[in-house]
């Protein structure tokens, strides 16, 4: 079925012959101005191709439509901002403990959304809030959850670290750096053994790299031909190291040997859904694909990291200036005149409102219970004795 | 403080963000610092003094992320303090088989958490090896430190205290230093496994460690308004730990409470507390009190219920002398 566009700009037809779904990779690569027709599908270059390793990349014409990409941008602002919001909420403590933030990689998580459904999984370390705001999380789980209330999304309990959301298949939230991979191995192997063609994005850091259980997880992957994705979010330091000091060798994408690897521009979410796309196309047919997805961090590591002492602030401003998820989507939609300036302006006016009702709203909620202190350690109570320090009071056996 | 001596050890810092209280001046030509300095000072003397003796781990060429390391690297070049890149299993067996080879070899686990992927190098490469070569090799020139316990905001995951998996491992030296000591600039060397008597008393035994003695000193503190007079042990060294100096106490007080961060199933104060029964049992006049942290994983939120607070302890005194 072909598409027939109209190279003119000030095009009046709102009823072209359109396709819902994104067109092959072979479609044209000028693109169409879309109209009021949401259905419009717009063929976009990624920023730069990708390059694989052991497999032939995707192209890097990527449809998409106008909505789509209207969506990208409040996505990816809401992101920005509850990032930003959390920063201050740290520093003026009402979130205490480790909060490590995510802005400048919004475009991956987004972009993986795009190409996947809420029955595929996602697990990853603990640069969470945004990958668990893209699976479906509100604001005020967040908020709540980073300020360990009781509206938090595990229950106040887990903090910044530790997301999780079971209705959407997000596995959370780890700690222990690399320790997330083969759990994700796992998921997928369930997946393929519920045959519900259903895939898992383990997602893990340049730093969890090294780890030996990822290439455990690798070698068991690979032997049973698992649907995983791992996705290498390669934002360049691992804490304050940078790649190259970490790494004999920093291309990631290559790290798999036997299992085949693709390199994505983690800034240019249109390259991101390409890829994860791809990657779940090819893992049901043929087991694991790792994705590194060359990305980069605003803040420092958490919140006790200043960011400037392993790299400088030119680099920083650097790469906000050129390749900025949010900016490049900003220019797509003012290029292709899918909205205007001033109205891009007003969504991310309404998404300060949304951010700041959240806050309120999750500073209103409670501390959990102190009895929820021994709940859920074991199924049933096994139990835990436990008193206060007046032994006046009973000694209980709780839950 | 140099540690030398043969024999794996292991060694753990508690982290300075606790307020830990004045400690109780003791006679020794020294002057009081952290113990971050005196790790600082004490790895200074100890590259300075052993050509062979290295130091690496994540991070510990700027200085670390609890500053133990600041100067090394400048001091000592990138060839004998440098950066490991993020895996805990490689860094406890590269160091085992650098000391293997009969090298100093100082290695650095970020925190106490991160420990368990290199439990299995510890426990079956490091401990073992002497005995199982028939002391053809040994791995006593490796040292592990690593900043342990809660810090009011730690979370599940920087905050543990491991010591109990690793008591229960013959052939490993477990260790601990208080917040602040007075602390001599000099070269100078402890005897490993003796405890120190940090207060003298006659009504109960307190036995604790690391930074659990500040809170044990303030409730002794506490306990001495209500007329019990505390005597306080700084075992200092867990495996193997000085049975002698507790038992001679026990046998002087009667009584005995025992103090941990970690969860008092299994903690080891369990091993403390038989081991004091075994030997103490027609001279105790009352059981032995464990005031530990609870069973449950560390919580976040929930830190101020969990851990064993100086009202705890207290309040464990007081029922205990009363029994």
């Amino acid at each position: 079925m072909a598409v027939s566009r109209l190279a003119s700009s000030s095009s009046s037809l709102s009823k072209l012959l359109l396709r819902p779904l994104p067109a092959p990779p072979f479609s044209r690569s000028f693109s169409a101005i879309a109209s009021d027709d949401d259905g419009t599908v717009l063929t976009i270059e990624t920023s730069v191709p990708f390059t694989g390793h052991k497999i032939d990349p995707p192209s890097r014409s990527v449809d998409t439509t106008r909505n789509e990409l209207l969506s990208f941008f409040h996505d990816m602002s809401v992101m920005r901002r509850m990032e930003i919001a959390a920063d201050s909420l740290y520093k003026a403590k009402l979130i205490r403990g480790f909060c490590h933030l995510y802005d400048g990689q919004e475009a991956v998580a987004i972009g993986m959304e795009a190409a996947i459904t809420k029955r595929d999984s996602i697990i990853t370390a603990y640069r969470d809030h945004c990958t668990f705001l893209g699976r479906g999380g509100t604001l005020v789980e967040v908020f709540s959850e980073l300020m360990g209330r009781r509206s938090g999304c595990s229950k106040g309990k887990g903090g910044s670290m530790h997301f999780y959301k079971k209705e959407a298949g997000f596995y959370g939230g780890h700690g222990i750096v690399g320790a997330q991979i083969p759990l994700g191995c796992g998921l997928a192997f369930a997946q393929k053994y519920s045959k519900d063609e259903t895939v898992t994005f383990a997602l893990y850091g340049d730093g969890a790299a090294n780890q030996g259980q990822l290439f455990e997880a690798l070698n068991m992957s690979a032997l049973w031909d698992l649907p995983v994705i791992l996705v290498c979010e390669n934002n360049h330091y691992g804490m304050g190291t940078a790649e190259w000091r970490a790494s004999k060798s920093p291309a990631y994408y290559k790290r798999g040997d036997y299992v085949p690897g693709l390199k994505v521009d983690g800034m240019d979410v249109l390259a991101v859904k390409q890829a994860c796309k791809f990657a779940k196309e090819h893992a049901l047919k043929n087991g694991p694909i790792i994705l590194e997805m060359d990305t980069y961090r605003y803040h420092g590591h958490s919140m006790s990291d200043p960011g400037s002492t392993y790299r400088t602030r030119d680099e920083i401003s650097g790469v906000r200036q050129e390749r900025d998820p949010i900016e490049r989507v900003r220019k797509l939609i003012l290029t292709y005149e899918i909205s205007s300036a001033s109205e891009l302006k007003d969504i991310e006016k309404g998404i300060r409102k949304e951010v700041d009702e959240a806050i309120r709203q999750a500073k209103e909620s409670p501390m959990p219970d102190p009895s929820e202190l021994f709940t859920n350690v074991y199924v049933k109570g096994f139990g835990v004795e436990a008193f206060g320090a007046d032994r006046k009071e009973v000694k209980a056996v709780l839950p | 403080m140099a540690l030398r001596g043969l024999g794996r050890r292991i060694s753990i810092g508690k982290r300075c963000f606790s307020s830990a209280s004045e400690v109780e001046k003791r006679p020794r030509d020294g002057k009081q610092i952290n113990l971050f300095s005196a790790i600082n000072q004490a790895l200074h003397i100890a590259l300075e003094t052993d050509s062979r003796a290295y130091v690496f781990g994540e991070d510990v060429g700027f200085g670390g992320v609890f500053r133990c390391t600041t100067g090394l690297a400048d001091r000592f070049g990138r060839n004998r303090v440098f950066n490991t890149p993020l895996c805990e299993q490689g860094i406890a067996g590269f160091a085992i088989g650098l000391a293997a080879m009969g090298n100093r070899a100082i290695a650095e686990i970020q925190f106490a958490d991160y420990i368990y992927p290199a439990f299995d190098q510890i426990v079956n490469e490091a401990a073992k090896f002497r005995y199982r070569s028939g002391n053809q090799f040994n791995c006593g020139g490796l040292t592990i430190r690593s900043p342990y316990g809660a810090v009011g905001h730690g979370g599940h995951y920087h905050s543990q205290s491991p010591e109990a998996f690793f008591c229960h491992v013959p052939g490993l030296k477990w260790l601990y230093r208080l917040a602040v000591e007075e602390v001599p600039e000099r070269d100078y060397m402890l005897p490993l496994s003796q405890a120190e008597v940090i207060r003298q008393g006659s009504d109960i035994t307190l036995v604790g460690w690391g930074a659990q003695l500040s809170v044990l000193e303030r409730a002794c503190d506490e306990a001495a308004k209500d007329g019990i007079s505390c005597e306080l042990i700084d075992l200092r060294t867990l495996i193997p730990w000085d049975k002698e100096t507790v038992e001679a106490s026990v046998r002087k007080t009667g009584r005995l409470l025992v103090s941990h961060e970690a969860p008092v199933t299994g903690g080891f104060g369990a091993e403390i507390s038989a081991s004091i029964a075994e030997r103490c049992f027609l001279r105790l006049e009352a059981p032995v009190a464990r005031i530990c942290g609870l069973d449950t994983p560390f919580p976040l939120v929930y830190e101020p219920f969990y851990m064993p607070t100086k009202n705890k302890v207290l309040d464990a005194i007081k029922a205990t002398v009363n029994y």
